[in-house]
């Protein structure tokens, strides 16, 4: 009988996460599905789901439009570059403020959070006029710098998260050991933080390619990223849904794949330290 | 020979690095509508008249690319060598001497050719500063089957009363089928470009000439009652999300028997490619209220030349391709006449070409009986049809639009909404000095 409970319980539960899966995922379904109609079929009412014919028509015309591998490159080199230079920042933050807090470690770390309650727009003037003078508007090297000190918190606070769970004795045991501050970190506590590490890196590649005030704001023709590259394709006068989406879909496709390919990371490294 | 071939390999590379060195990038920002992106299709014909000159394009969606040159203008950044920009900016960024003036293009270029009321608008203190790419205006679209079978006709030039009555006998609720379509959805550039048009037709006005909002006028409780009266009685259900797209979306799928909005969704409507209802589109000009003002407005993607640019020159002579009659003909010979963009020269007009082009004549008239220049009835010290050229406009409308799209929706009264906007346009003129 318990069995039977338990059977019912896990039909329930499973039902559920696929829906609730199901509904997160239709708006990312609808677009990709919307890419293959014609601009009638897109709009038209009652929508079709599979029945219609399908084409590549937009892909086409997106191609011929826009130069993607350029934009696609510019994302990586971005996404790839502020979580990078994000991370050799953050892990010796994130290891001091774990290992050896001081009295105001919790005020730091609370500090560096309230830097993302201000809204970007309050700061573009500023940012922008820094970009002009130093010469690097329109260039990646600004948008990865600026990229990495917006997500900057956001990596601090998950890897100092992580490092927490870790036993500091284990590192006390290899300065005993005659280990040196960087061959602490780098062959002691970072491979043990693998989890938190892989998740945190993810999380941050995720929030650097859709990041879509920066990218728009501070690039012009030469490191416009995806973000740009969907904007053209959006139009306040004009129905152009069906490319629209076309446009979407190879935006968020390398993403989605990545995203797919590393769930298990990013839902490890997500988790971790949540149960004790 | 080992020198020789050495010899060569360097004047080789000094003549490529010269080569680079004199040739001229220009970075173009424009929005992403159909008659500019067939420019940029284009624009190798003018790559190939001016082998020193090579064009990049930054193409956005029309409110991105607004915030990102006005960005970009106001703190001198040099990031484009031409800009594609409104009626709306360039009065103000003439005024603030941020535009070249463009009042030496080559006579060939033929400025008078200019329609006048388009002219009138992106000219300040005798200066040009910026070449009008196409220009548009607002008119009525309507089915002429469902008109048809309430037994109307619609006349060339309606009147409100007349738009309302048919928008009520072609209603049909039951089959979806709306009498009336019009902007709903709150913004400057979205239910307050055709509700300022429309109260000029009701002889409003935002300002006096000493600068007093007007909300707290007559005009403006008759141009809202009218309007919210007529949607809740022949409007869609949900019109107070409704934007241009929607209202396309409606019409084309055969639910709107009316909508007045601007002269470039004819091209769309018309095109049984996407249109359900292409064969039966009729079209007419904007109501009025026989005060002499049509509920039309008027606006014109344009090219401008930032005071900023490194290549002035270069900049200029592509404006000048780009809008010339020239440009016009190689639209024509490549993509037909129904294509070429409209609403700038009076020539075109008069192209013979041009004249059998559906809905030509009904967007020149709408674009002639708009004065950016004198736009309501009474004196008012601004420019601007649908809009009013001051860049606190921006702000004020959008707020403004809030109240009359939370009006229609019903969620506030048409008095609570004009007391609102009368206390908060009066409060933000103030904080501006006004």
């Amino acid at each position: 009988m318990a069995r039977a409970v338990t059977q019912k319980r896990k039909l329930i539960a499973t039902l559920a996460a696929w829906t609730i899966g199901m509904a997160i995922f239709f708006p990312i379904l609808w677009t990709i599905i919307t890419s293959f109609k014609t601009e009638a079929e897109a709009i038209a009412d009652p929508p079709s789901l599979f029945w219609f014919d399908w084409t590549l028509e937009n892909y086409n015309v997106v191609n011929e439009r826009s130069n993607y591998p350029l934009h696609f490159m510019n994302s990586v080199i971005i996404s790839l570059g502020s979580t990078l230079l994000g991370l050799i920042i953050a892990v010796p933050a994130a290891w001091s403020m774990a290992f050896v807090p001081g009295k105001r470690t919790k005020d730091v770390l609370m500090w560096m959070l309230s830097t993302k309650m201000l809204p970007p727009v309050g700061v573009l003037i500023p940012i922008y006029l820094i970009s002009r003078d130093l010469g690097v508007l329109d260039s990646r090297l600004a948008l990865v710098v600026i990229l990495t000190l917006i997500n900057l918190p956001i990596i601090v606070w998950m890897l100092y998260t992580y490092f927490k769970e870790i036993p500091g004795e284990i590192l006390e045991a290899a300065r005993m050991d005659g280990a040196t501050l960087k061959s602490e970190i780098l062959y002691v506590l970072t491979p043990m933080a693998v989890p938190g590490i892989a998740s945190t890196v993810l999380l941050n590649i995720i929030l650097a390619w859709n990041e879509a005030f920066w990218t728009l704001n501070l690039t012009a023709a030469k490191s416009a990223p995806l973000t740009a590259f969907i904007a053209s394709y959006s139009s306040p006068e004009g129905l152009f849904y069906a490319k629209l989406s076309a446009a979407s879909t190879m935006a968020i496709a390398p993403i989605l794949i990545m995203g797919w390919f590393s769930q298990k990371q990013l839902v490890r490294g997500l988790t971790f330290g949540a149960v004790k | 020979m080992k020198t020789t071939f050495r010899g060569l390999l360097g004047a080789t590379a000094l003549c490529t690095v010269a080569g680079i060195a004199s040739a001229e990038t220009l970075t173009i920002a424009t929005v992403n509508n159909g008659d500019m992106v067939r420019m940029q299709g284009l624009a190798s014909e003018f790559e190939a008249q001016n082998p020193g000159i090579e064009l990049e394009w930054v193409t956005l969606e029309e409110n991105i690319l607004r915030q990102r040159v006005t960005t970009d203008i106001a703190t001198n950044g040099g990031q484009y060598d031409v800009m594609t920009i409104g009626t709306y900016e360039v009065p103000i960024w003439g005024a603030q001497d941020w535009l070249l003036s463009l009042n030496d293009l080559p006579a060939e270029w033929d400025a008078d050719d200019i329609l006048p009321a388009i002219r009138g608008g992106l000219t300040v203190d005798g200066e040009l500063y910026a070449a009008p790419f196409y220009g548009e205006s607002s008119m009525v679209m309507y089915r002429e089957d469902l008109m048809a079978a309430a037994g109307l006709e619609m006349p060339e030039a309606p009147t409100w009363e007349f738009i309302r009555d048919a928008a009520a006998a072609m209603t049909d609720r039951d089959n979806e089928v709306y009498g009336i379509c019009l902007r709903g959805k709150a913004g400057w550039g979205e239910n307050m470009a055709f509700l300022t048009a429309m109260n000029n037709s009701f002889g409003g006005k935002w300002f006096d000439e000493e600068w007093n909002a007007q909300f707290d006028g007559e005009a403006w409780s008759n141009t809202l009652n009218f309007y919210i009266d007529m949607m809740n009685e022949s409007g869609p259900p949900g019109a107070s999300n409704n934007g241009f797209n929607e209202n396309l979306t409606l019409f084309q799928t055969g639910k709107c028997g009316m909508w007045i909005d601007a002269t470039v969704a004819a091209s769309f409507v018309s095109n049984p490619d996407d249109s359900q209802v292409a064969d039966s589109v009729g079209y007419a000009l904007a109501p009025d209220n026989g005060l002499g003002r049509r509920g039309n407005w008027l606006w014109a993607w344009s090219l401008a030349i930032p005071a900023g640019t490194d290549s002035p020159d270069a900049a200029k002579a592509f404006v000048q391709w780009a809008t010339s009659k020239e440009y016009t003909a190689l639209v024509a010979a490549n993509e037909g006449w129904a294509n070429v963009p409209p609403g700038t020269r009076t020539s075109l007009y008069e192209n013979e070409n041009y004249v059998d082009v559906p809905f030509a004549q009904m967007t020149l008239d709408s674009i002639n009986s708009a004065d950016p220049t004198n736009p309501s009835v009474d004196p008012v010290p601004y420019t601007g049809v649908q809009f009013v050229a001051i860049p606190e406009f921006q702000g004020i409308a959008t707020a403004v639009g809030q109240q009359f799209s939370a009006a229609l929706a019903g969620t506030t009264s048409v008095e609570d909404a004009l007391a609102n906007a009368q206390a908060l346009t009066t409060n933000e003129m103030e904080d501006a000095g006004y």
